[in-house]
């Protein structure tokens, strides 16, 4: 079971994600207190531990455009959320994958916040509508870093083969 | 079949005769650029040695440029520390491309590197900044990363599991009308493609238009490829590129232009014509919210802000002087000027436009991007407007998530200070 703790429209950035000015702030232990800080209802969930861990953001299309940065995934991996979305910004999706953040893309998702999902590698199974819509599986070159457990543990095994 | 420019270098980097779009390669870096989030990358890169027996090193130091940019000064004592353990970090590591917080040497990242000489033509260049994108202006590939990819491009000296773009062919004809330019034409794309248009591609820039547009229009529209979801924006290098590197950027040294085959692959080819361009202006809060400046003239604005990465260089400061002479920021208007780099200011402080801005009521401020993304100076108060020629305007981009953001071009944006609401240059002032 994996329910939907938040629903979102398209092009969200990661100024909304997680807003500049808590920038200077980058350790992945810290940045999860800043997940959609400008969002007070949310973010006061989040912090205060009202958001059951494995919670799904549900995305629209575009989800993570804008900034490069990278506490954009690390809040969020920090809450263990699963986000689901129509598609994702390039580099957003690629911080997801180094990082470890469990992300979905499911280009004719419809579901609203509540509702219970059943996320597969080949499909989203809506079980509120009981509607089932299918998921655009990850590149194999993207899954092997995330079969590696992320990028830094893939580059570490690059760097010992090379190196030996 | 023949190749894209981002084709062709991605291939060469890689060490193979030709890739398509959505092969899988491990191009070679000529150039990793970070700014004050090094201090991520720093964690992420220790991280990577630690259980190993090897002593964390920059696979090569000369090909790894850092540059103070975001908060300087420092506005907290938790940026200083940062920067500090950065600055120990570049030292320890012989990184000679390292911009500290100077007026001499410093300024924007991407304002720093080209005009220091460091892009060139065929390049892969990466950064852990979105606006990365801009150096395709001199035909480079250059796109923006992550910290954690920047960690391992430190360790490896290639970016893992590139996917080859494909390309979208923007073809420009015509001559810009007085008051418009490379700004309002990239807005009018994006509006055209949408911000996600070109996701996951790359934009090639042809045409007339693009081959009489100095380079530093060519930076502005590159730039901004990354809003409308561009890996990268590439205008293919000629004899203006050249021009730029011998005079502007001292180069010396050979000068290797990678160009399109004539049978290249094109995705979608994109005609736009500007002989009929007006300035365009983004509208709150999305960068593809964009419309003619004459539908939102009138608006009343708070802040007007010219600079950055986007519009902070000297022909977009001459423009701004030009239009302010002899006329006064509007009261209870505040105009903030932050031009892209130590240089630039000098330049403009030697033509006189710093005075005349100055005068005219601006406050010029250090080169640096604060304002553009609310971190440092020029927050935006409750429910107040700005107009500025940055380049993104999403909900609490300005540091504030009830305020809103317009971007446009330094003409809108000077002749909107001259009288306190959003004004169509071509219509305003007298």
């Amino acid at each position: 079971m994996a329910l939907i703790v938040y629903s979102v429209g398209d092009d969200i950035s990661t100024d909304v994600i997680y807003p500049g000015r808590f920038m200077a702030t980058v350790l992945p232990t810290e940045t999860p207190q800043f997940a959609f800080a400008d969002d007070k209802e949310f973010n006061g969930r989040l912090k205060t531990q009202q958001v059951p861990r494995g919670g799904v953001i549900a995305g629209g299309q575009n989800f993570g455009c804008g900034s490069s940065r990278e506490q954009a995934v690390s809040c969020l991996k920090g809450h263990e959320l699963t986000i689901v979305a129509r598609s994702f910004a390039r580099i957003f999706l690629q911080n997801a994958i180094n990082l470890g953040l469990n992300v979905v893309t499911c280009p004719t998702l419809v579901a609203a916040k509540g509702d219970d999902l059943e996320v597969t590698d080949t499909e989203v199974l809506n079980r509120t509508s009981g509607q089932r819509y299918p998921v655009i599986p990850l590149p194999k070159s993207r899954q092997e870093i995330i079969a590696a457990g992320g990028l830094i543990a893939f580059t570490r095994h690059r760097l010992l083969a090379t190196r030996h | 079949m023949g190749m894209t420019v981002a084709e062709k270098i991605l291939a060469r980097a890689s060490g193979l005769p030709k890739v398509s779009a959505g092969a899988v390669v491990e191009p070679k870096v000529d150039l990793a650029m970070s700014h004050e989030n090094a201090a991520l990358v720093i964690n992420q890169f220790l991280e990577i040695y630690q259980g190993t027996p090897l002593t964390p090193r920059i696979w090569d130091p000369a090909r790894v440029a850092v540059i103070f940019d975001h908060r300087v000064p420092a506005e907290s004592a938790k940026t200083a520390t940062n920067q500090k353990k950065v600055r120990d970090f570049v030292g320890a590591q012989a990184v000679t491309k390292f911009h500290d917080i100077r007026g001499d040497v410093g300024g924007i990242c991407h304002q720093i590197l080209p005009e220091s000489g460091y892009v060139r033509p065929g390049a892969v260049i990466v950064g852990t900044d979105s606006h990365t994108t801009s150096h395709g202006a001199l035909g480079a590939f250059a796109f923006g990363i992550g910290a954690t990819e920047m960690a391992s491009v430190w360790a490896l000296g290639v970016a893992l599991n590139i996917e080859v773009p494909a390309t979208l062919k923007v073809v420009v004809t015509g001559r810009f009308r007085k008051f418009v330019g490379p700004k309002d034409l990239i807005l009018h794309l994006i509006g055209l493609i949408t911000a996600q248009g070109a996701n996951f591609k790359a934009i090639e820039f042809h045409g007339e238009t693009i081959r009489r547009m100095n380079t530093s229009g060519r930076l502005t529209l590159c730039n901004m490829a990354v809003e409308a979801g561009a890996t990268a924006g590439i205008v293919p290098a000629d004899a203006e590129t050249e021009r730029y590197l011998r005079e502007e950027a001292g180069v010396t040294d050979a000068i290797d232009p990678v160009l399109p085959d004539a049978d290249a692959i094109y995705e979608q080819t994109i005609a736009i014509n500007v002989s009929k361009l007006t300035p365009q202006i983004a509208c709150p809060h999305t960068v593809d919210n964009v419309k003619p400046v004459s539908e939102v003239a009138g608006k009343k604005v708070q802040q007007i802000v010219i600079g950055s990465c986007t519009n902070g260089r000297l022909d977009d400061l001459k423009v701004a002087a030009s239009i302010l002479k002899r006329h006064k920021v509007a009261a209870n208007t505040r105009m903030l000027v932050f031009p892209a780099s130590g240089k630039v200011f000098r330049q403009a402080l030697a033509k006189g436009y710093v005075g005349t801005l100055m005068q005219a009521g601006a406050v010029v401020m250090n080169s640096g991007c604060g304002p553009c993304l609310g971190i440092h100076e020029g927050a935006l108060g409750d429910g107040e407007t700005a107009l500025s020629t940055t380049n993104r305007n999403f909900k609490g981009r300005m540091g504030n998530p009830t305020a809103e953001v317009y971007l446009c071009s330094p003409a809108v944006a000077a002749a909107s200070a001259i009288t306190g609401v959003i004004t169509d240059p071509q219509q305003g002032g007298d």
